[in-house]
């Protein structure tokens, strides 16, 4: 067995996390999608590190979660403000900006 | 390159009996996520693929990154999920109706391409790939944390002041968001407590029910002071199959002329 099949395990997540994000409408499970997105990108970072032999791709993927971790402190504010005003948690309903 | 033969070298059995666990176990874990109707459920879904992935980090020669993983993923960003699920509303399940006509199969189709063309892809890329294995990049400066410090603190150090300024805005911009201006002043105990008397409701204890010689069971309604009948001192549901006890005035003026001696009690009556 390949490293590589770290790298296809890390395509296969991407591609089911890639699936939540346009079939589940509620915003907290697209954004946990999300989440499983990046930490497959995690996974193929490390995979790549350890085939090409340095620390690079492990110090990139640290750098992706804590981005990650920025970015799901905003995300989750932003859908309790919207929640606050809309009551609903839906990606289908906030739709003002369209008209 | 090295030959095919030595691509394989850096991975034992014992590696990989841990990664097809793993990635099953990451991948089911992924599904549930997709497939279960819950919220709360996505999320216990979500922090077992996180927990196996922390795993595979360690399995890659990537303590550090493992550790990092159990911490952030499954020990704050998924408490932070929680958490709003919590604030959100947990039984705030998905409404199964397409919004837009077709949405789901077209998704289902485009993804499936999408993963056919990155696995496809990528096998095709690393027929003839080698892996160097990360033992001597950990052991160059004393372990795999020194390496990564090193890094971070030299060639990547940049990115980590960077990373700060990002910090300090996601946590000002959470703070901003969450934040809810108070129009009106802040009630005092006082009012609180007027508002909790007018409104018409009982806020103590309601009175109980009626204790007689002849019955003192819930349905027994108690006297007020005028004669009258107290509903309240009858249990809502009780009074709801109107099991309460119809009050017979006859009742009382039977038993205080028994009591004071002026009949006797009727046979048969105990």
């Amino acid at each position: 067995m390949n490293p590589e099949n770290y790298i296809i395990l890390s395509a296969v997540l991407f591609t089911i996390g890639a699936l939540g994000v346009l079939v589940r409408r509620n915003a907290i499970i697209v954004f946990m999608s999300v989440e499983l997105m990046l930490n497959a990108a995690n996974l193929a970072f490390v995979a790549f590190a350890r085939m090409n032999g340095n620390l690079d791709g492990q110090t990139v993927a640290f750098f992706v979660m804590v981005v990650a971790a920025a970015e799901v402190v905003v995300g989750l504010a932003i859908i309790v403000t919207i929640f606050r005003t809309r009551r609903s948690a839906s990606i289908d309903e906030p739709n003002l900006l369209k008209y | 390159m090295a030959p095919l033969a030595d691509a394989a070298t850096d991975v034992n059995t014992g590696e990989q009996i841990v990664f097809w666990v793993t990635a099953i176990l990451s991948v089911a874990g992924a599904l549930g996520m997709i497939l279960s109707r819950k919220a709360v459920h996505s999320a216990l879904w979500v922090a077992l693929t996180m927990v196996n992935l922390a795993i595979l980090y360690v399995a890659n020669s990537a303590p550090f990154l493992g550790m990092v993983q159990v911490v952030v993923y499954t020990g704050a960003v998924m408490m932070l999920f929680l958490f709003v699920l919590m604030v959100v509303g947990v039984d705030s399940s998905d409404s199964l109706i397409e919004t837009i006509k077709g949405q789901r199969l077209a998704s289902i189709l485009l993804i499936l391409g999408i993963g056919i063309l990155l696995v496809w892809g990528i096998g095709n890329a690393m027929v003839e790939s080698t892996s160097v294995g990360l033992d001597g990049a950990n052991d160059e400066h004393g372990g795999n944390v020194q390496g990564i410090a090193n890094l971070i603190f030299t060639q990547y150090l940049l990115v980590f002041e960077l990373t700060s300024a990002l910090l300090i805005t996601a946590a000002m911009g959470a703070m901003v968001l969450a934040h809810r201006e108070r129009w009106t002043a802040r009630p005092t105990q006082r009012e609180l407590s007027e508002a909790r008397f007018t409104n018409g409701s009982h806020p103590g204890n309601l009175p109980n029910p009626g204790v007689y010689a002849r019955h003192n069971a819930v349905d027994t309604p108690a006297l007020l002071p005028d004669g009258g009948i107290s509903d309240i001192s009858v249990p809502g549901p009780v009074r709801a199959r109107g099991d309460e006890r119809s009050f017979d005035r006859v009742d009382i003026e039977e038993v205080r002329a028994i009591s004071e001696g002026e009949t006797t009690m009727p046979d048969g009556e105990r």
